[in-house]
């Protein structure tokens, strides 16, 4: 599969939106306050467990900076008082909510709904 | 409304009009350019940079809509043929006409080829725009020797980036020295010899004949008989002044080129001005951008404000830059003023010469030269320009960094200091933005008020300057972690041990706010690995990736692994295993700088595979991920060597053995050495270990790397316990006191007392903690294990390494290409 093809097939996703909740894995198998990486029909999607502050978020994997499949490795934290995933590689950081870029001009982040349904996590998709 | 046109669009024409849209708008006065070039005004006191970067836009003066947004009609790629004066209106090669009311020529000049039989074959460049840039880089990727003719400031310059593309560089010279106009004889010598330790070759007193080659430059024949093959040519003579079209409309040039203006920078005819590279003023073409920049600011003065500034000429100061060794020349640099009186001090070993010329009385700074070290350039200029008095002793001005005379002698500056001569900026313009603007870092002052932009060799003055105000208006800088942590690095230090905290979270919840970011999570992980050593995996999630998964990450998301190889020493069977497990897991190898081996390329998935099969072995995690210690490199020492005075590698591999795992602010290094020969470089290390006849010198706070500082003399022939005991000492110290991501050399540079109070911290143990610190390092050194069998053994641990949550297969992203028979990532 080709990195450029899936970086167009990334596009946020809005809860009204969703026809298909992917059940990706039980809480636990998430660190805290950490992400982790689902594959969603060739899709790398970045799922962050912000416990400390009882949030779930979904973005795409792919860095824009460099085309790198790492968001889901980066450190997550907030600026004032917005949700923010850093990339690992060159600090680039995105808010959560809005998958907008902090500090450069790299595109957005397409972003995806979550919701936990009875100890499990689901991500939403359009199909 | 009055119409400006202007010629040429280079530095000082861009400046120009810069300047006078500051003082006038559109409505007021309309302002037309036309530019040969292709692209707008662009940097060429940097162009050297464009080797290293080949970017034009990081060269650019200002990008192409600044012109659009400031009214400023801009035709690039377009050259003035004529001027018709009769009707005032200058003419294009386009046949464009265009009137003007007020003329500027800022035509600058063109590097001078002297008419040498064979100029014009293939192969043989000048160096003055980008254009020529793309022309020699793209020449020299297909060939191995280079010379370049001059060895003025500009062509070692040139001489420097052609190096650097890996050619073998020549310097000739026609004159018997190096800079013959910025230097004397011994500084010319001193310069020589650095350079020619650089690798470049240099021909002093070599006149060029001609050029010879079929069809392409194959050898230069000197006068004196000589021969040098060569395959490129960089002509570096001097500089032309472009005033072809004023000649032709009968403007006043100067025999050797140049057109004639007053000090309103006014040609013979009034509504034509001069300014920058192509006016001569004085009988003088002044070579350098800050003179063009003054003339700039005078004939904006005229056309905006109707004033009557003049230019009174202009200092030729100069700063050689980017060539890897500093020289200085300024004022009356070869003391040429009547009964003048020079002050020189010479270091033939460090390569240092500085000289200072003085008045009869010896009571006022001439000029000088400095050669090796200039790092008192600015403060020399400063009194120089302002006629400071001059110390007691005035050879304190120039012997060593004794001390911080530097920073003393700047004390009484006055306000009416020039500090940026680019931007003709002054120590009070810096110091009331400072105040007027609450201004609070160097970026923030360069940006307000332009100091520093143009060649920056005043940007650690502007710094020093930052720094006093800041002081001075009782602003104390608390350098705190981020937004989330009031605190400085050394407070949390302080607080986390005293408080007994062990979680980032509970950090957090007592002395934080927010939710953390990917300053203080890093920072924070630091120092609780510095004070519990607790297992970094326990806190995955505030660990930088390299941490997090105890492998350096790599373009495309692989990893590396890096064993420990103590001291550098490696059995053949261990050897084997390294290259049976490269081979398994497909891994590219390479010999590292620090004496070890990086197999690179690991699948995350794969890492605790590859270090199971490697702690089997006998290995242990190198920590090339952590900001820990990495190695301490070692020579063969007494063991082999027929110089060694002591066992260097058994005393390496102890002390690697001690501190391995140990995490600081930044990454550690040490090195030892079993002679002054230095094998092992352990001068240019956090901590250095030599061999002296009586036992071992220690230095301290050397660092390699982007801004290469020697390691200073801690304790002399101390025997190898005393040695532990001061290390131990010092890394505490380190670790407790610096800022985070500081090396222990710009710790040293900004902790006050230097030198002298660190050794009376280790040494005399004035503070009294020196066995708090000897204990906390015996605590680490106790309880140190290797994070990576702590993971190998541990189930839970082990499963955190997979790329996806809800599959077990790698990374299907991942790509690799093939080089010289092993495998590198895709290009990103
Ligand atoms: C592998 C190696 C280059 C090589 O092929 O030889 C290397 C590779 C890296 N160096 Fe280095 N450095 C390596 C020796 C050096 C040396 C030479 C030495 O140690 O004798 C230096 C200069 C000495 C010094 O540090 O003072 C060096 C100065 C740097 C610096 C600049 C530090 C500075 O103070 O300016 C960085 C950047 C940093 O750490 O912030 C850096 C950072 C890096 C990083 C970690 C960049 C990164 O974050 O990805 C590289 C990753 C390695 C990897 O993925 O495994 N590396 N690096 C060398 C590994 C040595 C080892 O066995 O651990
Ligand atoms: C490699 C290098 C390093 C240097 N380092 C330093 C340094 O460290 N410190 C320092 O002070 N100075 C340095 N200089 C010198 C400095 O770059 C010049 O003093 C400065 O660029 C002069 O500016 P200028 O605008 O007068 O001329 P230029 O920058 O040469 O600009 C003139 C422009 O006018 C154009 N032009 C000419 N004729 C016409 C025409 N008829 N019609 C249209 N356009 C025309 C030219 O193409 C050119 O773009 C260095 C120069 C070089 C080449
Ligand atoms: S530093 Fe001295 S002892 Fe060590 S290898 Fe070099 S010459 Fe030999
Ligand atoms: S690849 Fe993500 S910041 Fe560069």
């Amino acid at each position: 599969m080709n990195i450029g093809e899936e970086l167009i097939n990334y596009e946020t996703v809005s809860l009204e939106e969703v026809n298909t909740w992917f059940k990706v894995a039980s809480i636990e198998d998430f660190p805290e306050n950490g992400g982790a990486c689902a594959v969603y029909r060739g899709l790398q999607i970045a799922i962050f467990n912000f416990s400390r502050r009882n949030e779930w978020y979904a973005t795409q994997n792919l860095c824009p900076h460099k085309q790198q499949m790492i968001l889901a490795r980066g450190i997550i934290g907030s600026q004032k008082n917005e949700p923010k995933v850093a990339c690992p590689y060159h600090k680039k950081a995105f808010s959560l909510k809005s998958g907008k870029n902090l500090n450069g001009n790299e595109c957005d982040l397409a972003t995806y709904p979550v919701k936990v349904e009875s100890g499990y996590v689901y991500v939403g998709f359009k199909e | 409304m009055k119409k400006v046109v202007v010629v040429g669009n280079g530095m000082v024409g861009y400046k120009f009009c810069e300047k006078l849209r500051s003082k006038a708008s559109s409505d007021k006065i309309e302002l037309v350019v036309f530019g040969e070039e292709p692209i707008p005004a662009y940097d060429r006191v940097h162009l050297s940079e464009y080797f290293s970067e080949r970017s034009s836009e990081k060269l650019s003066m200002a990008p192409k809509n600044w012109y659009m947004e400031n009214d400023v009609t801009l035709h690039t790629g377009e050259l003035v043929t004529s001027i018709d004066r009769e009707n005032k209106k200058v003419i294009t090669h386009h046949g464009h006409e265009e009137l003007y009311d007020k003329l500027v020529l800022a035509t600058g000049s063109s590097a001078l080829v002297p008419p040498i039989t064979g100029v014009d074959k293939a192969g043989v460049f000048v160096y003055r725009t980008i254009e020529d840039l793309d022309n020699i880089i793209s020449y020299g990727k297909n060939v191995k020797s280079a010379a370049v003719l001059g060895g003025g400031l500009l062509g070692l310059e040139a001489g420097k980036a052609l190096m650097d593309m890996g050619l073998e560089t020549h310097i000739i010279e026609f004159a018997p020295r190096l800079m013959p106009r910025q230097l004397d004889d011994h500084g010319s010598a001193t310069l020589r010899q650095t350079l020619e330790s650089l690798g470049l070759q240099i021909h002093l007193n070599k006149n060029t004949k001609e050029i010879r080659g079929n069809g392409k430059l194959e050898r230069l024949a000197f006068n004196d008989g000589g021969n040098l093959e060569v395959d490129m040519l960089v002509i570096s003579c001097g500089i032309v002044p472009r005033d072809e079209m004023a000649t032709t409309c009968g403007l006043n040039t100067g025999p050797r080129g140049g057109v004639i203006v007053d000090n309103q920078l006014l040609t013979n005819d009034p509504d034509i001005y001069a300014i920058g590279e192509v006016a001569l003023y004085n009988n003088m073409i002044y070579g350098l951008v800050a003179p063009g920049y003054d003339m700039a600011d005078v004939v904006v003065n005229q056309l905006a404000d109707g004033g009557k500034k003049e230019f009174k000429g202009c200092d030729m100061s100069t700063k050689l830059k980017l060539i890897g060794v500093d020289v200085g020349s300024f004022g009356d640099a070869l003391g040429e003023t009547p009964e003048a009186k020079t002050i020189v001090f010479e270091d033939e070993q460090q390569g240092i010469y500085k000289r200072i010329n003085l008045s009869a009385d010896g009571k006022r700074l001439l000029g000088g030269i400095l050669v090796g070290d200039a790092s008192q350039y600015n403060m020399l200029w400063q009194i120089m320009d302002n006629e400071l008095a001059l110390p007691p002793a005035p050879e304190e001005l120039i012997l060593g960094s004794r001390g911080d005379a530097g920073s003393d002698a700047l004390g009484p500056l006055p306000d009416s200091a020039q500090v940026c001569s680019c931007e003709n900026i002054t120590k009070g313009d810096i110091v009331n933005a400072i105040k007027e603007g609450n201004l609070e870092n160097v970026g923030q002052v360069k940006s307000c008020t332009k100091a520093g932009t143009g060649c920056g060799a005043c940007s650690p003055m502007v710094a020093d300057i930052l720094n006093d105000t800041l002081k001075s208006m009782g602003k104390v800088v608390r350098k705190v972690l981020c937004e989330h942590f009031d605190y400085t690095r050394q407070e949390l230090y302080d607080l986390i041990k005293i408080k007994n905290i062990k979680s980032y979270e509970d950090l957090l919840n007592t002395y934080g706010s927010g939710d953390g970011c990917e300053i203080c999570k890093p920072a924070v992980a630091s120092l609780m690995a510095s004070i519990w050593n607790d297992l970094v995996t326990k806190q995955d999630t505030i660990q930088d990736t390299n941490d997090r998964y105890l492998a350096n990450i790599q373009k495309g998301g692989s990893y590396s692994v890096v064993p420990r190889v103590p001291g550098g020493e490696i059995t053949p069977d261990k050897l084997i295993v390294l290259g049976e497990v490269a081979k398994k897991y497909n891994l590219y190898s390479k010999i590292t700088g620090g004496q070890r081996i990086d197999l690179f390329g690991a699948a995350l998935e794969d890492l605790p595979k590859i270090w199971e099969e490697l702690i089997d072995a006998g290995f242990e995690s190198g920590h090339a991920y952590g900001k820990a210690l990495r190695t301490v490199k070692s020579c063969v020492g007494s063991t082999w060597c027929r110089f060694g005075l002591h066992d260097s590698v058994s005393f390496a591999v102890e002390v690697e053995n001690r501190y391995r795992g140990l995490r600081a602010p930044h990454k550690l290094k040490g090195a030892v050495s079993g002679c002054r020969r230095e094998c092992a470089e352990a001068q240019s290390k956090d901590f250095g270990i030599i061999a002296t006849e009586l036992g071992w010198n220690l230095y301290v706070c050397g660092n390699g790397g982007a801004n290469p500082q020697h390691a200073q003399l801690l304790a002399g022939d101390i025997d190898s316990e005393t040695c532990i005991k001061y290390l131990d000492r010092f890394l505490i110290y380190y670790i407790r006191t610096a800022e985070p991501l500081n090396r222990t050399a710009t710790w040293l540079n900004k902790m006050e007392g230097g030198l002298n109070h660190l050794k009376s911290v280790i040494i005399d143990d004035t503070l009294g903690i020196c066995d708090e610190l000897e204990n906390d390092m015996q605590y680490m050194v106790d309880t140190y294990k290797c994070e990576w069998k702590e993971v190998v053994n541990d189930p839970k641990l082990r499963s955190k390494f997979s790329h996806f949550i809800n599959s077990e297969t790698g990374d299907p992203t991942q790509k690799f290409e093939e080089i010289r028979g092993q495998k590198i990532p895709a290009a990103w």
